[in-house]
């Protein structure tokens, strides 16, 4: 038995798992990434959009801060985030761009002077402070009151991640390529590592670390067409479900995207209408203004993506072979911007659809796009059922996005987690040691070999392919935008049949190394638990909350739903996960629930909402000189590590 | 059924070295267009229905990670936004890339020799004061079009396509080839990164660095992201002359 013994293994090479090494690293711990593939192929180098951090340099970003930030943020998440980790998120946020200029981003800058852009549909020339020239600038987003997402041309994920790879290079933190964990090795309630199966030689080899962090990513492709790279399979959160002893939150929060390509599903950016791209229907005609008179195509992604599909419900989408669809009329930003700006959506869409995005429209669908639901975890980002397991960016729920997350709130999460998380795994490393027995390790070890060997030993069973492709069907058909009673019963029904199907697979290709259909086989069985996580927790949340629009339950019920929902899967021979709730507490919240402003306000209040307002109207009585950095701590003190306590300076504004 | 749709015919190269007994070879697949139909999909097809032991590598499926660069008609591409119907005989023959370490079948080990270009060329900001920048700080300023500048040497996605047509390359095994040189133009533009030139002398100044070079551009033809290597290999050439 081949053994590698290390204090921190991080399960993922994206930006999360990259900065949570990084931190481990640079406080003197041994440190590991393992990754399915090369480190800068992870799927974080596909966002081209940008990341959010309020710097408030550009002109349209003026009056920007932390708290407009925090705002946006649970707004956004339509009440069902962690207001404690969204605080600690905002508040280090601008330190995380900060830090990423520093390590080589080439962040777009503030040119001072007039400029022309595009705001809804109509050119403006605006004026940026010659004071802020050189500064990190923003683009707007949806969902944001000021213009804070910033980015890099049309590069931000793939100069962010070369960047932070680049300096794990330069720490010399290892990075094992073509390995994938199939099981964390646990005892006790505490996680010491990961059997892992290298995808060249097929061996199985055991990762022993004293902490384990997953940074796998979403599970997009649970779905039959997603924006998510062909890897985002879900592997890491389903292996701490398969422990029995973590849990899963809110795996029914799935976002939309409003325009993917039709038909392979391939993103074109917020950046599209964040810059001044139109949607437009079957008559050219601009439908937004009509749902959405505020924000328009920039409403918060949800909103966006269920308006799309009622306006092509009445019969106002453009037909085609693939079924309906919306047009992103970009057209109107021009050459120069596109070429610049938006140069990787002119390459998809001369690539993959044959058109010119400067002359033509784009075919455009809400696709999949988001998993903000994963492995729960405290707000130090480590398991509160299993110690030493700690989770961070898209693959966990740390919960910073609740029930919707912003654009470009992504990004900045993975590297907000990883400083954050990176420095709770430190502490961690540091005050524990490894005790975990020779012949458990073994034991995790042989369970894996033994399933390993049934499979290729069976003769006839069910085809792995066959089994994904139907379950991703499900989950298009059934578990989609919007959702009903009857639709999530039977996608739970079939599920289960896929769930017991999954336990004969057999393979026509028998070897035990390199060998795509083996993959295929240990992934399925994973991939059809968490599927039922998603299906049977969005059956049983009888409400609507940001991405989990229920059309039989259409109100968002704060009195009876404002909890996030747990899942585990403590018996493996079961066909369905156990499912708990997790209460938010309003009197502890910052920002008590209230209307996020789109379309008609139907929310079932929770009876603590009228108080905690109250409450904290006395709070503020009580601590009339307090600025906004004393009022929060007396709202919402948050565990933000010392290294990341600091006020954030900003131009014209200083410390304030 | 689409009365139109034409049969591929797809002869790929097959060899799996860790079988033992296993010889390289070519082998034939036909199969079904469809409308809009990427070598990905088609590979992904014949996996599924025909052959699941086909090895080959996709991540993004959009052209952005670099992952499936191959000899696709005899010319390095990206195969994931390579359309079938770009091939009006639909005959398609599919080999891996050659000058990098075969994994199986497609799949080619570029993420080893990219870890071993990146630290050879130390492809990250050097910078001593780097670590005690105090983050709640305004960042230091840039200048916009430099800003720019940079990205456009940063866009490189690792596919290795350039090293792939290199003729250089082939004749010299430690040769760093045109990915490395584009990574070297791109930190010596930044003024982030307070390498000298005597520094980049030090990697680059032989003939398995820049002087090594015979101009013949398989680089610049083939480079799926239209990368400006010829104007920016003379520029570190005439930059490390001067050192010499
Ligand atoms: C097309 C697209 C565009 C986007 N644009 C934006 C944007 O503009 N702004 C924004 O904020 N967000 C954006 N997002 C979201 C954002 O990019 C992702 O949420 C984020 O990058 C995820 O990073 P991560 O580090 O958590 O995971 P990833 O980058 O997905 O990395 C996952 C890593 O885990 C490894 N891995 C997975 N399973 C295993 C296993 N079992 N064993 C070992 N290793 C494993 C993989 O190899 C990989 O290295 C976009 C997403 C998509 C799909
Ligand atoms: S320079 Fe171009 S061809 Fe070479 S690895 Fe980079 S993207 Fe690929
Ligand atoms: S799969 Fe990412 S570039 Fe082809």
């Amino acid at each position: 038995m081949k053994v590698i013994y290390t204090d921190s293994l991080v399960i993922g090479g994206g930006l999360a798992g990259l900065r949570v090494a990084i931190a481990a690293m640079q406080r003197g711990f041994d440190t590991i990434v393992l990754s399915l593939i090369p480190a800068k192929r992870s799927h974080s180098a596909a966002a081209q959009g940008g990341m959010q951090a309020s710097l408030g340099a550009c002109v349209k970003g003026e009056g920007d801060d932390e708290d407009v930030h925090f705002g946006d943020t649970v707004k956004g998440s339509d009440w069902g985030c962690d207001q404690d980790v969204a605080r600690m998120f905002v508040n280090t946020a601008p330190k995380a761009i900060r830090q990423l200029a520093a390590w080589g981003v080439p962040w777009s800058r503030v040119r001072g002077g007039d400029r022309e852009v595009i705001i809804n549909g109509e050119k403006v020339t605006i004026t940026e402070n010659h004071e802020a020239h050189g500064l990190i600038t923003a683009r707007d987003f949806g969902g944001t009151k000021k213009w804070r997402t910033c980015f890099t041309s049309d590069g931000t994920g793939h100069t962010m991640l070369y960047a932070m790879d680049n300096k794990a290079i330069e720490l010399g933190i290892p990075v094992h390529e073509r390995k994938e964990a199939v099981a964390l090795i646990h005892e006790d309630g505490v996680c010491y590592g990961a059997v892992v199966r290298d995808l060249i030689t097929g061996e199985l080899i055991a990762y022993v670390a004293k902490a384990t962090t997953i940074a796998t990513g979403g599970y997009g492709r649970l779905y039959s067409v997603s924006t998510n790279a062909v890897i985002s399979e879900g592997i890491g959160t389903a292996i701490a479900l398969e422990t029995g002893v973590a849990s899963l939150g809110n795996m029914e929060a799935v976002q939309f995207h409003p325009t993917a390509i039709v038909p392979v599903g391939i993103l074109t950016t917020e950046g599209c209408r964040g810059d001044g791209g139109l949607l437009l229907d079957k008559d050219g005609y601009r439908f937004m203004p009509d749902y959405e008179p505020d924000k328009k195509e920039l409403a918060s992604r949800d909103v966006v993506s269920r308006r799309m599909t009622e306006h092509m419900r009445k019969g106002k989408g453009v037909p085609s072979p693939y079924g309906d669809h919306l047009w992103l009329d970009i057209t109107l930003l021009g050459r120069k911007h596109i070429e610049k700006n938006l140069r990787e959506v002119k390459e998809i869409c001369e690539y993959f659809l044959g058109i010119d995005p400067v002359k033509e429209y784009i075919p455009v669908r809400p696709t999949q796009h988001y998993s903000m639901g994963g492995v729960r975890t405290n707000a130090t980002g480590e398991s509160p059922t299993l110690k030493g397991l700690f989770s961070a960016g898209e693959a966990a729920c740390w919960d910073m996005h609740g029930f919707n997350r912003l654009g470009g709130n992504s990004v900045a999460e993975t590297v907000v987690a990883g400083m954050i998380v990176g420095e709770f795994v430190a502490d961690y490393c540091e005050k524990s040691s490894l005790n975990v027995s020779t012949s458990t390790i073994e034991h995790f070890v042989k369970t894996e070999e033994k399933k390993i060997a049934d499979l290729l030993l069976r003769e006839y069973g069910e085809n792995p392919f066959e089994l994904k492709a139907e379950m991703q069907q499900i989950m298009m058909d059934k578990v989609g935008i919007f959702r009903n009673g009857p639709h999530l019963e039977q996608a739970v029904e079939e599920l289960q049949v896929l769930n017991q199907r999954a336990r004969s697979i057999a393979l026509r290709n028998r070897i035990s190394s390199a060998n795509p259909e083996l993959v295929e086989a240990i992934r399925v069985p994973k991939m059809i638990k968490l599927a039922l996580c998603v299906a049977y927790g969005a059956m049983l949340r009888t409400e609507s909350r940001g991405a989990h629009a229920r059309e039989d339950y259409p109100e968002r019920n704060d009195r009876d739903w404002l909890k996030r929902t747990l899942t585990t899967w403590p018996d493996d021979s079961a066909d369905l996960p156990e499912v708990s709730y997790e209460d938010l507490d309003v009197m502890k919240m910052e920002m008590p629930p209230g209307s996020r402003g789109y379309g008609v306000d139907n929310t079932i209040h929770h009876p603590d909402t009228e108080k905690r307002i109250a409450e904290i109207e006395e709070i503020k009585k009580a601590h009339p000189r307090a600025d906004r950095f004393e009022l929060q701590q007396l709202l919402n003190p948050t565990p933000i590590p010392e290294k990341f306590k600091g006020k954030n300076e900003r131009i014209g504004r200083g410390y304030k | 059924m689409d009365e139109q749709a034409r049969v591929l015919k797809f002869q790929i190269f097959r060899y799996n070295p860790q079988k033992k007994g296993d010889k390289p070879r070519m082998v034939t697949y036909e199969i079904t267009e469809a409308p809009g139909m990427t070598i990905f999909i088609a590979l992904n097809e014949i996996r599924e229905t025909q052959d699941p032991s086909l090895q080959f590598d996709f991540v993004c499926r959009a052209g952005i990670c670099g992952s499936c660069a191959m000899v696709i008609n005899g010319q390095p591409d990206l195969a994931c936004r390579t359309l079938t119907a770009n091939f009006p005989d639909g005959e398609i023959k599919l080999l891996p890339l050659p000058g990098f370490e075969l994994i199986g079948d497609l799949s080619v080990n570029t993420g080893k020799f990219m870890r071993a270009m990146s630290e050879r060329v130390e492809s990250w900001i050097h910078d001593r004061e780097a670590d005690l920048v105090n983050y709640d700080e305004l960042e230091e300023r840039m200048d916009p079009d430099v800003a720019e500048q940079i990205y456009e040497l940063e866009r490189c996605v690792e596919c290795g396509a350039c090293v792939s047509a290199c003729a250089t390359k082939r004749m010299r095994p430690d040769f760093l080839s045109a990915v490395g040189f584009m990574r070297l133009a791109r930190f010596a533009l930044d003024p982030r990164d307070k390498r000298t030139d005597e520094e980049f002398y030090e990697i680059m100044g032989n003939d398995d660095g820049v002087f090594g070079c015979m101009t013949l551009l398989g680089c610049e033809d083939y480079c799926p992201k239209d990368l400006p290597h010829q104007t920016q290999i003379a520029y570190l050439r005439r930059k490390m002359a001067m050192i010499r």
